[in-house]
């Protein structure tokens, strides 16, 4: 058989199914690029759209939620020695329009809110927004390590359940993450705490550093990152040291979280023809794993990961406390323990916004992942 | 050929057969079993909580911080209570709460979650993006808030994880119906005449029912740790109540006396895992579509 | 790497006849029953530079068979027998050893390139990612050696098609893209399972062709699973039918589709359409395939064979009683089966003095008289 009697059926124009975009050339390659980029610029700007009108309807229910609490405003907000002082009563009904419709008070509410006034905290006596500023970085700073922590331990350990499928191993990290997901938080950060601490001392205990120790000169906020820029060697380790028993307390539940929807997603790929036809090639095994199997599980595992961000936001108000980490979970706590009020809803807010904010973040990066989702 | 033969032949094959399709029980998995078993267990100690507590709950009659031993086995609190009784009797709180709390979420939200799915429109719009608002908070966020504006009491946390805890269903029931509404027996079904509402209810109704019964089986866990966390806040069964999640509490300021909190903190865990395991197994049991639309 | 290369040189006649022997292969599942036999007592073997087919319906073993080349069984699966490439053991080869044959001496085509290329790889990722673990290269030794490739399987353009993902061809398109793949490391053998079943007909032929075209270009042994006999028409050498596990079948290709000894491959026959007659209605085959562990000794076919009598449901028929004997001169061979099956299904010089083994290669199991021209 000779060559030209082979070949010339599969010509492209004789063969019926003639080559697509490949035979359009460079040029609409390039055409198709500057489409995706405007697809991606479209769909990111829809998402923070979303996100945006989002944040708007949280301080919705959070004024609303401030309408539901019985008896007077005005005593809810201020507490119950600001009330004996009517001078201080009068200023927060003009204020915040009291004597308003309630469209109005939402309205004055968002003005004051957009001011960064979050009301006065009855505990600190300070503006609420001062409080959070100062509370934040030690909560994004413990929040981060977790995730951190999570995803490593949640990913891995989730990718070999469904490598060992219904085998011994996959049957333990089963029950184990069933238990990470079952534990009541707070009370796996007392008795890690009470073990670790009281008991084998091998935490340095609660806070953020050793006592008499200073914070390292304020750049981020975060005192491990504060520390390492300024050199500060042994300010870092006390600093990871400190971190590390309540990070992996809250890691707990979304390692749990994440380890089951990792099996779940790897199990769906890991039976796929690609990934067959990936190791009929004869590539190593981690190769197979990494490049075939994670990336296209990543796209699920990346919008849990957003789930369990919220979850470990939940979880600081549990075990700050018990830690004696100076975040906005413990001043969510207290501030829950003495019901005050303008505190709470800051904090929930605030919470709220992040949290919207991670998940753009998360529909972003999957729809960079997975050009198909930038067009629905 | 002969017909003896091929009746032997069939009857290896049919018995062969038979045998391969004695499969798939999700109560023949050994984590279901040990979970009904524990649910179980723990339901009678609820039932019969006056017979096994040796002591009344909320009586202040013996002396404070005594560790666990003969008379008291799991000890005392700081107010001098037997804290097994407290445990026992925290089942009276805890696992009807739950069942209460579970029951009207699904309620609520498989009824907005149906009608948003049928109605569609405006109806449909308005749902959702309360669904959507109440998503953007991390659960115990919003529930904290709910709580503390509404007063903390056991009623009011009760409600607050309602609050938090619907939209789920209704996402849930939405996607099913939408799904069953265009499958093609419900439009076939419909094509035949049986256009009125109860007809498409009864034609859906199968299709939603399974999965959400699963997502509460799932959903039973979660509550019991919103609810009794909200009460280790303090945002929720108020003293002197035997609650677990508010005993625990009460153990952390006296954090060295391990058996005031540590037991109330299994008994949490030991519920939570048992209902978790009997809605894993289920949710296994289910086919791969419903599985993926209870953990989105 | 070069290693394995010089142990076994490619141009020197192996010891063994053929270049890829398949003797006597069993591949036994885990069910809840126990082990099943999910391929029993398979045995072929391809020469360089010729097709071999493998057909059958889905869950007749074809391609676990395939999968027991490439050691890429499920967990838990038993193999007995043997796979020889040029006279090398695979069956009872390491995984390690096995990484080194997969995608270089033993290369895969997937049914449905759709699914078989990765999705979120790049096609130029997915040409030379095995070259370069195989063969060493480099980056842009591998990447011209992938512009060389796309242009034996004709696909236009290739420098831009490496850029791109797999999404943006057409399914024919795909397939030349696997089949380059497959071609990266110059394998010795292809195994093509269902090589064109998810495409048009038109771009089949010219898969078929390009498939041909490399078998004699590289002097690649191919093997061709299909459950369609039309597409072994086209290009196979030989061709061996699987039901049940088993090779019911076996021949060159115009005396096992000209003249069909077994009932089974009769059926599979009936069920083509027809060019010739377009109106002639199709005979689908009544009945599905047996279930993984519900075949014993007897014909796997039995149940749903319109011929069948009562030794069918009783012992096992044997791969050498065909062709044209009546089914009364087979009872020799029958009676003798019990303690040879396995032995007798494979080697045809070792079974005694059967009339039919000795002077064909055609042959069928079956005790059922094959009709003179049943088509």
């Amino acid at each position: 058989m000779t060559f030209a009697e082979t070949a010339a059926p599969t010509q492209p124009g004789a063969d019926s199914d003639a080559p697509g975009t490949a035979d359009g050339g460079p040029g609409r390659a390039r055409t198709a690029t500057r489409q995706g980029r405007a697809d991606l610029l479209r769909y990111v700007a829809r998402r923070i759209a979303i996100g945006l009108v989002l944040v708007v309807g949280t301080t919705l229910i959070a004024f609303l939620l401030t309408q539901l609490v019985p008896g007077d405003p005005a005593a809810a907000n201020l507490g119950q020695q600001a009330i004996n002082d009517p001078a201080a009563v009068a200023a927060f009904r003009e204020q915040h329009g009291l004597d308003r419709s309630l469209p109005e008070q939402y309205v004055i509410y968002l003005g004051n809110l957009l001011q960064g006034d979050l009301g006065i905290s009855q505990q600190s006596h300070r503006a609420v927004s001062t409080d959070l500023a100062e509370y934040v970085p030690a909560t994004a700073e413990l929040a981060f390590f977790a995730i951190v922590v999570s995803l490593l331990l949640g990913v891995t350990f989730g990718v070999v359940a469904a490598l060992t499928r219904d085998r011994w191993p996959d049957q333990l990290l089963r029950v184990a993450s069933l238990a990470g997901v079952s534990a009541p938080t707070f009370w796996v950060a007392l008795i890690a705490f009470y073990v670790f601490f009281f008991k084998l001392g091998w935490s340095p205990g609660g806070g953020r550093l050793d006592p008499g120790q200073a914070a390292p000169q304020h750049l981020t906020g975060l005192y491990t990152v504060d520390a390492l820029v300024h050199g500060q060697w042994s300010l870092f380790r006390s600093a990871l040291g400190h971190i590390v028993l309540p990070g992996l307390v809250l890691a707990i539940y979304t390692v749990g979280m994440l380890l089951r929807f990792t099996r779940a997603s790897v199990l769906e790929v890991v039976g796929s023809d690609y990934v067959r036809a990936a190791r009929a090639k004869g590539l190593p095994e981690r190769t197979v794993i990494a490049r075939h199997i994670l990336r296209p599980a990543l796209v699920g595992i990346i919008t849990v990961a957003g789930v369990a961000f919220g979850s470990l936001l939940s979880g600081t108000v549990l075990v700050e406390n018990i830690f004696g980490w100076p975040g906005i979970g413990q001043y969510a706590f207290r501030s829950a323990t003495n019901l005050d009020l303008p505190s709470i809803m800051g904090v929930s807010l605030v919470v709220a916004t992040f949290y919207i904010a991670i998940n753009i973040v998360v529909d972003v990066s999957y729809g960079v992942i997975d050009p198909r989702l930038r067009l629905s | 050929m002969t017909a003896p033969a091929v009746a032997v032949s069939r009857a290896r094959r049919g018995w062969r057969r038979g045998q391969s399709q004695g499969v798939g029980s999700p109560w023949r998995q050994p984590l279901a079993i040990v979970g009904v078993g524990v649910v179980v267990v723990w339901t009678l100690v609820a039932l019969l909580a006056p017979v096994i507590a040796p002591a009344d709950p909320i009586a202040q009659t013996s002396p404070l911080f005594l560790a666990p031993g003969a008379h008291h086995w799991f000890g005392t609190d700081e107010l001098g209570r037997d804290v097994f009784s407290r445990v026992v009797f925290g089942t009276r709180i805890t696992l009807p709460l739950a069942a209460l709390l579970v029951a009207a979420s699904m309620a609520i939200g498989s009824v907005l979650g149906g009608l948003a799915g049928l109605l569609g429109g405006a109806v449909d719009t308005v749902i959702m993006r309360i669904a959507d608002l109440v998503f953007a908070f991390p659960g115990i966020i919003l529930a904290m808030a709910v709580t503390a504006a509404l007063g903390p009491q056991l009623r009011n946390a009760v409600i607050a994880v309602i609050i938090v805890s619907w939209p789920i269903y209704a996402r849930l029931v939405r996607g099913l119906v939408l799904s069953a509404r265009t499958s093609q027996y419900v439009l076939s079904s419909r094509l035949l005449g049986a256009s009125s509402w109860r007809a498409l209810l009864v034609d859906i109704r199968p299709n939603v029912a399974g999965p959400v019964l699963v997502m509460g089986a799932l959903d039973l866990g979660n509550a019991i740790l919103l609810l009794s966390g909200l009460s280790f806040l303090g945002l929720g069964a108020q003293p002197p109540a035997a609650e677990w999640g508010s005993m625990v509490a009460a153990g952390s300021i006296n954090f060295d006396k391990w058996w005031i909190s540590l037991f109330p903190g299994l008994a949490i865990l030991t519920v939570v895992l048992a209902f978790n395991f009997v809605g894993d197994t289920l949710r296994d049991a289910l086919d791969p579509r419903t599985a993926r639309a209870l953990r989105a | 790497m070069t290693a394995t290369r010089q142990t076994v040189p490619a141009d020197q006649p192996a010891q063994t006849a053929r270049l890829l022997e398949v003797e006597n292969l069993t591949v036994s599942l885990p069910t809840r029953q126990g082990h099943c036999n999910a391929v029993d007592g398979v045995s072929f073997g391809i020469d360089r530079g010729a097709i071999l087919g493998l057909a059958g319906e889905s869950g007749s073993g074809k391609t676990m068979t395939a999968m027991a080349m490439l050691g890429l069984l499920p967990h838990g699966a038993r193999t007995g027998g043997s796979i020889r490439l040029a006279g090398t053991e695979l069956r009872t080869m390491s995984q390690r050893g096995l990484r080194n044959v997969r995608g270089r001496r033993i290369a895969l085509i997937s049914q449905d390139p759709a699914t078989s290329l990765h999705p979120m790889l790049s096609v130029g990722t997915q040409l030379t990612e095995h070259m370069r673990h195989h063969l060493g290269l480099s980056k842009d030794a591998a990447h011209a050696r992938a512009v060389e490739l796309l242009t034996t399987v004709r696909i236009p353009n290739p420098e831009q098609a490496l850029g791109h993902h797999p999404g943006v061809f057409s399914g024919g398109m795909r397939q030349r893209i696997a089949i380059a793949s497959a071609l990266a490391c110059d394998p010795d053998v292809l195994l093509a399972d269902e090589p064109t079943t998810a495409l048009d007909v038109t771009v089949q032929a010219g898969i078929l062709r390009l498939l041909d075209r490399l078998r004699r270009e590289r002097g690649l042994a191919v093997l061709i699973i299909t459950h369609d006999l039309g597409v072994l028409s086209a290009v196979a050498d030989d061709v061996c039918v699987m039901y049940g596990g088993r090779i019911v079948e076996r021949g060159r290709r115009a005396e096992v589709l000209g003249r069909p000894g077994h009932p089974y491959t009769r059926a599979l026959l009936d069920a083509l359409p027809h060019p010739e007659t377009p109106d002639s209605a199709l005979r689908p085959i009544p009945g599905s395939p047996p279930a993984l562990g519900a075949i014993g000794d007897w014909c796997a076919f039995e149940p749903r064979c319109g011929l069948r009598i009562e030794a069918c449901g009783q012992r096992r028929p044997l791969l050498n009683m065909l062709p044209g004997a009546p089914a009364a001169a087979l009872r020799d061979a029958a009676t003798t089966d019990a303690s040879t099956t396995d032995a007798s299904t494979t080697d045809v010089t070792s079974t005694s003095d059967h009339e039919a083994a000795a002077t064909s290669e055609h042959e069928a199991a079956c005790f059922v008289t094959a009709p003179a021209g049943a088509r």
